[in-house]
């Protein structure tokens, strides 16, 4: 824990304190995730938080500037509930890709704080489209424990992630049973041993010796998930399968400290209640709708409203590095969650629950509090958008983080800008045009 | 596109002939459907035996109109009978037909997607499943995406859902030369024969970067640079050359050859080209190749850098099958664009939006607004029923159809889907699909919603649960 507050503060002092303005967002709906919109609202921020959430009408005080965000949306920035910011290049070129690590004999033990690079450039390219923070996390390699993932506020001059060691994270079912040698069985005594082990070391006992060579844990392992037994960090399993997760419900029941939270679940609504039971929040993509493997027969757009329904909390995420699905595209998806509550049978979210889910409550999940709400005392991550932001033709024009206004270029605007059609093309190559 | 707009002329006359109406079913003209290939004995190795579903005279009125050819009719309504379009206007004859009123809707021509790999890679994507790459070998032009489709892929039941009626199935892209592609109707058949749209080129797919100099280079086999790549494929032609010219002096039976008859099919404008490259400087080796040896690449698919050499693209007239936003999961896709789409538009060029995905191939209408709302972003001014063109009559063309569907005209196949809102909008679907006719999708009757045998008795029942 001590660990963990003097990496905050060193996240904090890393900003430069010097460019939080004070800032007046003022006539924009403004979105807070603690009541209604708000028409014409007033948002004050200084010294990185915001100040006052005012109705319209709500004076500015002497010393702000005034961003006029009349006919625009105000809203917390996007919270990837999970995604791979700051770990990966590029993810087909493995030297750049540091999600995880087949050679290694540590699994559990690995924190992915080691591998965030600030300068890779999916990161701006997530921000600009108002992705202001995310959980990231790693992927499995040897082992079904994957290691451990940060929590990452995608302001500019970031050097270290916000969190990190910020939770374990485990993978169940097919992929799980593969790793752990072709069962779920196998996968079950395997997580079991381990967490026996750590059990073993809380209780003051040496590192076990007696088991044969393959279920033997290393010692950083067994230490790192201390951690989980202890609840100071949440375990992330990620389970599709009903009968996966019910399985996946028991491990809270065999060691009450940990904090289990659900990874994609697409089989979820089928055993919705028994979630809602445990107290157990899930982080899902929301868009699986095939039955892409056997352990997600049953994957339907209705899993999340269904979960949500029973009273679930759950928040949108991008569990695989996978191009078809991309963290900047999550506000999106919520708007896909909207639309599946307006057809005929299908079960969505309402507005308000899918903008929480990709903001407040991946927040909530990882406590997070002064994050993914607009109201005094909270991190003054605010978006300014071009109108709902739920919207595909929507886009964000203003991004402040930690109340310090971000630019709002990448790579990818760059690039864009240097092939802009009906360029002038006469003088001299594009390689000098910038 | 501007050699696969030629090669369509004779069709296009032949599909106006046909308008008069009449017909019960989309299948009954052409008579005797052909299907190009290197020879005759080619033509006859698939024949579709796809047959439009029963339909009823349908009109859907005070709908707004986004044709599929860039043009846009408020307050409008279609007419369709006997598995054609009849009308398409402000009002249309009402006569005898189902009235359907669309008021606050949107009616679309079927969305067509160019690059798909459904029944190929179907669902489960178990290993067993995996049927799009012949990977024992660079060159194979001899296999046909057709003989791996799987009709009962739970995909195509999803990718209706998204408004998808047409839709190319190519090979992998681990080849140089992947295989011939197939066009489907995306009506669930028992065999694939039964989808095999009536009368649709054959393409040959090709591939050139990193796939194939990865796969056969990790093997010790050629290629295994981009220069191998460029070697094979050229040499692969010259053999291609070759037999065309023995075929033409030859006398009596010959030999056959599965690999030279899809090539000289290629060779002879018959099977279209689609070209799987990510790079601007790779795509600008490709067209080079292709005039050394006289065939024409009809659509680069993938083309992540296409907004680099727009240009080169539009004065060649070849088409750029587009992702909205994908990049950066491969070296070859580094250097992808939000605006790749709407700038080949601006360009004058013909873009498309595609999938090559089987969740893609579900929103690929928000897939184009996503494009379209970064091109305004960058200042372009496209209008929705314009963009709608990389959905409809931009594939079609691509894939030598455009005389049977993607766009809403007087007979043309009655491809058709109501929207229930702004096509463009998030939160916006399909209400009802028509295919040639047919009402195969439906969200107010889940007894016009497809489960394919595989998620018959599964949990969820095919999403209908």
């Amino acid at each position: 824990m001590r660990k963990l507050l003097l990496a905050l503060l060193l996240a904090a002092s890393s900003q430069a304190v010097a460019q939080q303005e004070r800032i007046a967002i003022t006539g924009g709906k403004v979105v807070t995730n603690g009541g209604a919109p708000i028409e014409g609202g007033v948002v004050l921020i200084s010294g990185g938080s915001v100040e006052r959430v005012g109705p319209a009408g709500t004076a500015v005080p002497a010393g702000y500037r005034v961003i006029d965000a009349n006919g625009k949306w105000v809203t917390p920035g996007i919270i990837a509930g999970l995604s791979q910011f700051g770990a990966v290049e590029v993810s087909g070129v493995s030297s750049s890709n540091d999600l995880s690590a087949r050679q290694s004999p540590a699994t559990a033990a690995l924190m992915l704080e080691g591998a965030f690079n600030p300068n890779e450039t999916s990161i701006p390219v997530g921000r600009i489209e108002g992705v202001t923070a995310a959980i990231v996390g790693p992927s499995p390699g040897r082992s079904l424990f994957a290691g451990q993932g940060y929590v990452l506020s995608l302001a500019d001059g970031t050097t270290e992630p916000l969190r990190p060691r910020a939770f374990q994270y485990l993978v169940y079912g097919e992929r799980g049973a593969s790793l752990a040698g072709g069962s779920r069985p196998a996968a079950w005594i395997e997580i079991t041993n381990a967490l026996e082990e750590a059990q073993r070391l809380l209780k003051g006992g040496a590192p076990s010796r007696d088991q044969s060579r393959d279920l033997r844990l290393a010692p950083e392992d067994a230490q790192a998930l201390t951690l989980v037994l202890r609840g100071a960090q949440p375990l992330l399993v990620r389970a599709e399968r009903a009968s996966d997760i019910r399985q996946v419900l028991k491990l809270p029941r065999m060691y009450p400290g940990i904090r289990l939270v659900l990874v994609s679940a697409n089989e979820g609504w089928l055993v919705a209640d028994e979630i809602a039971r445990a107290g157990v929040p899930v982080i899902t993509l929301g868009m699986n709708n095939r039955p892409d493997s056997f352990e997600a027969i049953g994957s339907t757009m209705s899993n999340v409203g269904r979960l949500a329904a029973a009273g679930v909390k759950v928040a949108l995420g991008v569990p695989d590095l996978d191009v078809s699905f991309q963290p900047r595209n999550l506000p999106h998806y919520a708007g896909n969650m909207v639309a599946q509550a307006r057809l005929p049978g299908g079960v969505g979210l309402s507005w308000d629950q899918a903008f929480a889910a990709i903001s407040r409550t991946p927040a909530e999940i990882f406590g997070l509090s002064d994050m993914g709400v607009l109201k005094p005392g909270a991190a003054a991550d605010v978006v300014v958008w071009s109108g709902d932001p739920l919207e595909l033709t929507t886009h964000a024009e203003q991004v402040i983080i930690r109340g310090v206004p971000q630019s709002l270029e990448s790579r990818q605007t760059q690039l864009a800008r240097r092939y802009q059609p009906g360029r002038e093309r006469t003088q001299l190559p594009e390689a000098y045009s910038r | 596109m501007r050699i696969a707009a030629i090669g369509l002329l004779a069709a296009l006359l032949a599909g106006c002939a046909t308008t008069g109406g009449g017909q019960t079913s989309a299948t009954s003209t052409p008579p005797s459907p052909s299907l190009p290939g290197g020879s005759p004995d080619a033509e006859a190795a698939v024949a579709s035996t796809y047959r439009a579903w029963p339909g009823v005279p349908t009109v859907i009125r005070n709908v707004t109109i986004y044709d599929g050819k860039g043009g846009r009719i408020d307050n409008g309504a279609v007419r369709f009978e006997g598995g054609k379009l009849a009308a398409v206007g402000r009002s249309v004859d009402e006569a005898g037909a189902t009235v359907i009123d669309g008021a606050g809707k949107w009616v679309t021509p079927g969305i067509i997607d160019i690059h798909s790999h459904l029944g190929d890679y179907p669902s489960p994507g178990v290993p067993a499943h995996s049927d799009g790459n012949e990977i024992t070998g660079p060159v194979r032009p001899e296999v046909w995406a057709i003989h791996s489709v799987w009709p009962q892929d739970p995909g195509f039941g999803r990718a209706l859902a998204g408004g998808v009626t047409v839709l190319h199935v190519l090979p992998g892209s681990a080849n140089l030369f992947g295989g011939r592609g197939a066009t489907l109707k995306n009506v669930y058949g028992r065999t694939a024969q039964d989808m095999l749209m009536p009368g649709a080129p054959w393409s040959l797919k090709m591939a050139c970067g990193e796939n194939p100099k990865r796969v056969y280079g990790s093997r010790n086999q050629m290629p295994g640079t981009r220069m191998g790549n460029v070697a094979m494929t050229r040499q692969t032609w010259a053999n291609a050359r070759d037999y065309q010219a023995k075929l033409k002096t030859a006398k009596g039976p010959q030999k056959r050859d599965m690999q030279m008859e899809t090539l000289a099919g290629v060779l002879d404008g018959k099977i279209l080209v689609q070209h799987h490259c990510y790079r601007a400087d790779e795509m600008a080796n490709i067209i080079q190749l292709s005039k050394e040896f006289g065939y024409k690449v009809t659509a680069f698919h993938h083309a992540v850098e296409a907004y680099k050499i727009n240009d080169l693209l539009k004065a060649e007239g070849i088409c750029a099958a587009l992702w909205a936003d994908w990049w950066g999961f491969k070296m070859e896709s580094y250097d992808g664009i939000q605006e790749n789409l709407p700038f080949m538009h601006a360009a004058g060029g013909c873009a498309i939006t595609h999938s090559d995905d089987a969740d893609g191939i579900q929103r690929l209408n928000q897939e184009t607004a996503k494009a379209l709302g970064h091109g305004r972003r960058m200042g372009l001014e496209i209008r929705d029923e314009e963009a709608w063109t990389w959905l409809a009559i931009n594939p079609a063309k691509a894939l030598g159809i455009a005389d049977k569907v993607g766009s809403l005209e007087p007979g043309k196949q009655a491809d058709v889907v109501l929207w229930n809102g702004d096509p463009l909008s998030v939160y916006s679907r399909p209400e009802k699909v028509w295919v040639d006719g047919a009402l195969l999708y439906d969200t107010n009757d889940p007894k016009r919603r497809p489960v394919s045998d595989f998620e018959l008795g599964q949990p969820g029942e095919g999403d209908r649960k």
